[in-house]
């Protein structure tokens, strides 16, 4: 009887998680659909405590309970909250780990409890209990390792000891054939593990070769690529969770967890198709790496003063922010410069958002709505084009492929993917450390042109340059 | 278990999928990182096995290896959970915030 409302319960929950995820894919209802998933997430965790305190025992873990909800949500909450807008993207990486990883413990803890009481009974709810075992782990800890490393992927490098070191990024081809080798490993594994769930052995190779499987699917794969990384791994954390339903026999997170599932790994294809690749392609072709363009031009620099002297009188500015502009955080900067231009000139400044500038989608948005950019200057691309024929200057910032000409002549990597029209301006300035070629490994024609100017130099150092020079006007 | 329990497990696996296919059509780019942030809480769903594992008294003796298991995984998913709701919330407030009171 009992049972049949924690069904209930589940089955509210579900349905919160639907329209939840419903709603965040719309602009307006986006914030509803947040708050629905937290309700959701309220019901399911109410109904389970509910659900256990009329097992025959009662709750008699109170203590693990009570505090262990408290802790998790005491850190997570603080991390949210310390957490600066530019370190956004890193944070969803790690949270997302740390789900692969309670997945994978859950489903480690079940095992445990065979090997510390007694095994299952042979037969077909054994087989399946384990067979989920084994697949929760191989997806969870995979999740765990390769969030985590896509994190310092995205952070650009670890400090230790001082010393700041890069992420590498490292695939050669043969190491396609080693993942395929290792993941049938695993499979091997968890078919001999029906035989024999509580062999420890068996336990810590699926743990050990599942950790390597996530770092080497994720250590050959660039910076730039990683947001369709992190939304796979995403997908991938949801997955986990639904086979750790089926060991539990638990219907909500089968649900949820294949709802996850799914839905991630849409988004990592609408992710994918805006910034024109194949999934494939980004997972096992590591690319912009040996088809890099050699250098064969070079461009001689202008200086802050120069560029001051330049938009001197401008009429209209349009500023294109990318990678190099979170990389250095100098969004403030940046918005300074634009009350500058207006106070002193009464210039009117935009900014051109391209859909896949920065390390994730909308990461522009985010980076200068927290400078206090006002939304109605952030303009997308495809409506701002137009507007660059009549555009005084175009001030590009650590921005390179999605402003390349290259993507217009229909060859190369680049080929095909939508570009902001910032060569169609009077003036463009481009704000870099150097000419280096951007991810997809193309020379950028519009450096060359007689009308850009090159500031070679870090976006904060250089556009506060900018701005002392246009104050000294 | 007997095999229609399984069956039932697997209709709502293979019906949830498609579900969770369909829901996601068109996501304007702007709301990709906050509906991967959203989605990725929801995944924090096996908070609901860390707490059925970690229901063991920390005196039980015999399960007590599997009891902090889940305890480590109760901690996980709800930082996982908590944090994730929460970052979308300030993402969403950022970017659909700052357009309704323009």
């Amino acid at each position: 009887m009992l049972e049949d409302w924690v069904s209930v319960g589940y089955l509210v929950s579900a349905i919160f998680f639907i329209f939840g995820l419903k709603n965040l894919g719309h602009p307006r209802t986006a914030p509803k659909g947040n708050q629905y998933g937290m309700l959701g997430m309220a019901i399911a965790v109410v109904t389970t405590i509910i659900d256990m305190n009329f097992f025959p025992d009662g709750i008699v873990g109170w203590t693990l309970i009570g505090s262990g909800i408290l802790i998790g949500s005491l850190i997570g909450y603080i991390m949210a909250v310390k957490v600066e807008m530019t370190g956004m993207p890193e944070m969803v990486a790690l949270f997302n780990g740390f789900g692969g990883a309670a997945s994978a413990l859950v489903a480690l803890s079940e095992t445990w409890k065979w090997i510390e009481t007694t095994s299952p009974e042979p037969g077909l709810g054994a087989t399946v209990a384990i067979v989920a075992a084994g697949l929760s782990a191989l997806v969870g800890w995979m999740t765990l390792t390769g969030s985590l490393l896509a994190m310092y992927k995205l952070k650009g490098g670890i400090e230790i000891f001082g010393k700041w070191i890069r992420t590498p990024t490292w695939g050669p081809v043969w190491l396609n054939p080693v993942k395929a080798l290792l993941f049938v490993s695993v499979l091997a594994l968890i078919y001999m593990s029906i035989e024999d769930p509580t062999n420890t052995d068996y336990i810590w190779a699926i743990i050990g070769i599942s950790c390597v499987l996530g770092i080497i699917l994720v250590l050959p794969i660039g910076g730039a690529d990683m947001p369709v990384v992190v939304s796979l791994l995403n997908s991938l954390s949801g997955i986990a969770a639904a086979f750790t339903g089926f060991i539990i026999n638990n219907s909500v997170l089968i649900v949820a967890g294949s709802l996850v599932g799914a839905s991630g790994l849409i988004l990592t294809f609408i992710m994918c198709k805006a910034m024109n690749r194949q999934l494939i392609d980004v997972l096992f072709k590591s690319f912009g790496g040996s088809e890099k363009q050699e250098l064969t031009r070079t461009k001689v620099g202008s200086d802050a003063d120069e560029v001051a002297m330049m938009a001197d009188g401008a009429q209209k500015i349009i500023i294109v922010p990318g990678y190099g502009m979170a990389v250095s955080q100098c969004q403030h900067q940046v918005k300074e410069f634009a009350d500058l231009m207006q106070e002193k000139f009464d210039t009117e400044v935009k900014y051109a958002i391209h859909p896949v500038a920065g390390r994730m989608p909308g990461h522009m948005n985010v980076l200068l709505a927290e400078a206090n950019v006002p939304y109605e200057q952030l303009i997308e691309m495809d409506e701002i084009n137009p507007e660059f024929p009549e555009c005084d200057m175009a001030i590009v910032i650590g921005a390179n492929d999605t402003c390349n000409p290259a993507a217009r002549t229909g060859e190369g990597p680049l080929a095909g993917m939508p570009i902001i029209d910032a060569d169609q301006a009077r003036t463009v300035v481009i704000i870099k450390r150097s000419l280096s070629v951007g991810y997809a490994g193309v020379d950028n024609d519009l450096f060359y042109e007689d009308k850009t100017m090159m500031l070679f130099g870090d976006g904060k150092a250089m556009m506060t340059q900018l701005n002392n020079a246009i104050k000294d006007l | 278990m007997t095999p229609e329990l399984l069956i039932g497990s697997i209709t709502l696996f293979v019906l949830s999928i498609f579900l969770g296919v369909e829901l996601i059509t068109k996501v304007p780019a702007m709301l990709h990182t906050p509906l991967m942030s959203g989605a990725n809480a929801i995944s924090g769903i096996s908070v609901v096995g860390a707490l059925l594992g970690a229901n063991v008294a920390y005196d039980a003796g015999d399960t007590v290896t599997s009891g902090i298991l889940a305890f480590i995984a109760l901690v996980l998913a709800m930082i996982n959970v908590v944090g994730g709701f929460a970052v979308t919330n300030r993402m969403l407030n950022m970017i659909a915030g700052k357009k309704r009171g323009a």
